[in-house]
């Protein structure tokens, strides 16, 4: 009797995780392939390579990819240097201390905190206190903010998977602690570093509201790094909030699938090469 | 000439080492500066009002100067809650599945789609919440659609990865010896499960929840898109809400003076929740450490 009611127990069970799981896939196929399905079709060289016209009835997205791009490469200049340096003193310098943890408590903080904070931050700090105005430059400081936990758990992650053997090699051929680390350590961590620098890419991608309180909505091209720009996140957002265009925003929602795909892609072949070669 | 460069070295040492650690404050230093600028901007009002007044009022009108955000932290509570009752127990099953009972083939397939879930941006899954769920509440359940339900349903996707992935490492790191001897006394798969290996791994379990929770208090755009943005308390789950977050995105462009403050001031009130959310877990951890 108990033998098989734990028998029916345990079919039961595996039942109802295997519709979890069937369920979760479902959700994302089912958001994957209708906004594909429906945005596809709308994307061509055309759309890809014209400024949107009519305030984004019609026309492309160029100036908003050129924005995103901007403001992608800008985060990156601002927060990889810092954020690779943060990862190297806590992984290589740091001993156990109350300096560490206080370095540690700022970066996990950092990382549970909502974008839209970031936003505010960035609007008084940037926009208002340092007189930016909504640009490229203030957007750009405040994804840097938000992009630097995901740099440094993945650089601290990737330096500390460095086997010890290979400073000790290096020390005792005579190398300086920052020879070691910049010859050494650093090049066998970067693919690490660089799945790390993925997924901050596709954070600012995708960042909407910390972008639109800081780098605000011109739709025009950005030059200058004081010039606002619209990216291609805020872009969907006011064409779907505003009603602009329902099939112009199916289709950019499509070009952003596609990118995180994309960027997914590259960051795991990055780290298969990387498991594959040691 | 040896010694020189010798001492050149040296030198360069100690200004990397300088550099390095000037980097390391970096995460303090910004954490730092945005306490100080969003207190700057949001306290005052908050002062003026009294904290009672600003957190328990019930009347959101910026024009006259009234600024209770009661209406918007219970719409944050209820679409975060909505969010967990049905992501929860989904992530768990699927955590559970992915680490005890899938072929690796299916933990193959499993993998990049939830790192898909996770990279899809917050936009893209508000307007599939506007084009598709919206309609879908408003034309078999009632009401105007832009509800707590639909901003549930979204929030649930969205932190499905947090859950899964958290939930699965923790369970991954329960040694296989716990599962071993367990079977070995005869237990069914299910019964290790239930008995030895979720117990073992409980607190990362808790630690997936209490992120997941973190995740949807913070969430503005894909919830702003699909909630209606109504600030009055909602009657039952098919009324539109207005959440923390969505009240910042949406009036910042506008706001003026005291109005921008309480603004930053319900900003002050998000912060410190996701900070009490974020202590539990480090909390949590030292005192594992500490076990």
């Amino acid at each position: 009797m108990r033998v098989r009611w734990a028998r029916l127990e345990e079919g039961l069970a595996r039942a109802v995780l295997w519709g979890c799981l069937l369920v979760v896939l479902g959700a994302l196929a089912a958001i994957v392939g209708h906004v594909l399905v429906q945005g596809l079709p709308g994307i061509d060289v055309d759309f890809l390579t014209t400024a949107p016209r009519a305030s984004g009835r019609e026309g492309g997205i160029l100036t908003t990819i050129v924005a995103t791009l901007y403001l992608v490469a800008g985060a990156l200049a601002i927060a990889g240097p810092v954020g690779i340096a943060c990862a190297i003193y806590l992984a290589e310098y740091l001993r156990e201390g109350s300096l560490e943890r206080i370095a540690r408590f700022g970066v996990q903080t950092l990382a549970g905190v909502p974008s839209i904070i970031f936003g505010l931050f960035g609007f008084t700090a940037f926009v208002l206190w340092l007189g930016l105005g909504w640009s490229i430059l203030s957007g750009s400081l405040t994804l840097a903010a938000m992009i630097l936990p995901t740099l440094v758990k993945a650089a601290e992650e990737a330096i500390r998977a460095v086997p010890d053997s290979y400073r000790q090699g290096s020390l005792a051929l005579g190398a300086t602690k920052g020879q070691t680390i910049l010859r050494v350590v650093l090049p066998v961590a970067m693919p690490g570093i660089l799945s790390g620098v993925i997924l901050s890419i596709g954070r600012v991608i995708g960042e909407t509201a910390a972008v639109l309180l800081t780098a605000g909505s011109a739709l025009g091209f950005a030059v200058s790094p004081l010039d606002s720009g619209r990216t291609m996140a805020v872009h969907l957002y006011l064409l779907a909030m505003e009603g602009i265009s329902v099939p112009k925003a199916y289709s950019t929602s499509a070009v952003l699938i596609l990118l995180v795909v994309g960027l997914n892609a590259l960051a795991t072949r990055i780290t298969s090469r990387f498991t594959v070669r040691r | 000439m040896r010694r020189a460069s010798r001492e050149w070295q040296r030198l360069g040492e100690r200004c990397m080492e300088r550099l390095l650690f000037a980097g390391s404050l970096s995460g303090i230093v910004t954490l730092g500066a945005m306490v100080v600028f969003t207190f700057a901007a949001g306290l005052p009002v908050i002062l003026r009002t009294g904290l009672g007044r600003f957190l328990l009022g019930q009347h959101w009108r910026p024009l006259e100067g009234e600024f209770g955000i009661a209406a918007m932290v219970v719409g944050s509570v209820f679409v975060t809650l909505g969010a967990l009752a049905a992501a929860v127990p989904l992530g768990l099953g699927t955590a559970i599945l992915l680490s005890e009972f899938a072929p690796p083939w299916v933990r193959r397939i499993a993998r990049p789609a939830v790192e898909l879930l996770a990279g899809i941006p917050s936009v893209v899954y508000g307007f599939y919440g506007l084009v598709v769920i919206v309609p879908l509440i408003r034309q078999h359940l009632g009401g105007v659609g832009f509800s707590i339900l639909a901003g549930s349903v979204i929030l649930a996707v969205m932190i499905l990865p947090t859950l899964i992935t958290i939930a699965l490492d923790s369970l991954r790191q329960v040694p296989d010896s716990y599962r071993q001897g367990s079977l070995a006394l005869g237990a069914t798969r299910w019964q290790t499960v239930r008995r030895v290996v979720l117990p073992a791994a409980r607190s990362g379990v808790v630690a997936a929840v209490v992120l997941g929770a973190g995740r949807a208090v913070g969430e503005t755009m894909a919830v702003l898109m699909v909630t209606g943005n109504v600030a009055v308390l909602p009657e039952s789950i098919l009324s539109p809400v207005r959440t923390l977050t969505g009240n910042i995105a949406l009036e910042m462009g506008y706001a003026a003076g005291e109005h921008q403050q309480a603004l930053f001031a319900s900003g002050i009130v998000l912060f410190i929740l996701t900070m009490i959310l974020n202590g539990l877990i480090q909390l949590r951890r030292v005192g594992r450490v500490a076990r």
